[in-house]
Formats: C-alpha cells, structure tokens, sequence
C-alpha cells in the first residue's frame, strides 16, 4: 500500500466513521455504582500467599521426572530449556 | 489551588475514600470521553470508567503524583478498553455473522450510503483490538500521536505502524468484499 492508497484509505475511514462527541458525559452520576464496586471487592476475602497455586501431584511427578532426565543426560538440558 | 491537589493526590495515595472520590469526580468525564472514543459504546463507556477507576484505587501504591494523575488514568482507561475490545472481538468471532447494525451516523457523509458504511463498520471491528485501538484513537478521532503513544503505552512510530497496519488489513478487507475506497 503507497502513501496515496493509505491517505484516500484514511479519508474514506474518516468518512464511514465520525468522531464521537467531544464533550459526552456519561448519562448517570457513576459515583455510587463506583462505591459499589468498592465494597463488593473489600467484600472479597484475600488469599494468603500462594494459597491459589495448586501444586498437584502430576507437577511434582514431572519436575521430578525433569531432573533425573537432566542429571542422566546433562547434553539434554539445552532442548529441555528450549521446549519450556 | 496546586497544594490542594497535591494533598488529595497524597491522601488518594493513602487509600482515603475521599480523596478518590474528589478524583473520580474530578476526572470521570474525561476518561468516560476518552473509553467512549475507544469503544463507542456509551453504556459499555459508563462501566469500563467505573472499571478503570477500580484499577486506579487498587493501584494507588504505583502512583506517582510528579507524573500528574490524567495521563496514568488514561492508560489504565485504554488498557481497559483494550481488554473489552478483546473480549467482545472472541464474542463477535463466536456469533456466526457478528451482525453489528450501526445506524448511519448524524452528520454522515451521504457520499458513502449505508451498506458500505455497514460493512466498513464490520470490516473495522474485524481488526485485531491493538491495531484498531491505533486507527480509532489517531485516525477517526484525529488524537495527536503522541497523544495516543502516551495512552497505549508505545512510542509514536509504532502508532504510526499500527495505523498503517490496520488501513492495509482494512482495505484488503474491503477489497475482497468488493468495495474499492
């Protein structure tokens, strides 16, 4: 696409779709739907560190698996790192 | 006035209600009018700007009082925008057609009758959301590029890329729907 094609691509953009109004306000006062938003999240429990990892037994099964492959076969390190 | 401000962005940093709420009212009709330039959807607007000052409030730590509180609420209103783009776009991809009527704008050029404008307005919201948040923001909305650099969080010749980007996506487009610009 040459510069003619982009600037007579811009002007029929420009022409398809106007700018919205500058000066639009939204149509409600949005002060207590934001303190409602801020009680629903202080409302929320926080988790304690760590709490939302789930170490399953398959990611033990396969870390382990990893490092024995590793120290058996140190050449192999390279296309491990290169496939995680 | 500048120490009164200053002491409300200090407080804001300290999680006082009121000071963010002076904030919100301060700044809601300038990052409702930017989001709304973004998605043009004045109710989906009115709930991203509720959502960008959310993540204004829980990032009130990274605040920075120097770098003056508009432009950083602008770029967390166009990521937030951004991932609304996105979700909509894997909706749209998820409906058969993605049939978006847009009625013809008030002031439209008559030169370009409606179905064109209909398919122009598809074609456009085909585009993948980065690209389209470039050419809406530096394109229809004529926002200075710089401008939209700082909101994107990119340099200006990435925006200048990604408008080029998205006209050349927007025209192959158009083209196969046999529509000539």
């Amino acid at each position: 696409m040459n510069q003619r094609d982009h600037d007579q691509m811009k002007e029929f953009l420009q022409r398809a779709l106007l700018p919205v109004d500058a000066d639009a306000e939204p149509a409600r006062d949005l002060w207590p739907a934001m303190v409602r938003r801020l009680d629903a999240d202080s409302a929320t429990p926080t988790l304690p560190v760590g709490a939302g990892f789930n170490w399953a037994w398959f990611d033990g099964a396969l870390a382990a698996g990893l490092l024995a492959l590793a120290a058996s076969f140190p050449a192999a390190v390279p296309l491990i790192l290169y496939y995680l | 006035m500048q120490n009164e401000t200053s002491d409300v962005l200090n407080e804001f940093r300290q999680g006082t209600i009121s000071a963010f709420e002076t904030l919100f009212r301060q700044h809601q009709r300038a990052v409702y009018g930017w989001i709304l330039r973004v998605v043009r959807d004045p109710s989906a607007a009115e709930d991203l700007t509720v959502e960008t000052f959310w993540r204004i409030y829980r990032a009130r730590d990274r605040f920075e009082p120097a770098r003056g509180f508009e432009g950083w609420a602008r770029r967390i209103a166009t990521c937030a925008a951004l991932d609304w783009l996105r979700a909509r776009k894997e909706n749209v991809e998820l409906d058969a057609e993605g049939c978006f009527e847009m009625p013809a704008p008030c002031g439209a050029d008559p030169a370009v009758n409606a179905e064109i404008r209909a398919r122009t307005v598809q074609a456009f919201d085909r585009l993948p959301p980065k690209l389209r948040i470039a050419a809406t923001l530096a394109v229809i909305e004529e926002r200075p590029q710089k401008e939209v650099a700082a909101a994107l969080g990119i340099s200006v010749a990435a925006v200048k890329l990604r408008v080029f980007r998205a006209l050349r996506l927007l025209r192959k487009d158009l083209k196969q729907q046999g529509i000539t610009p």
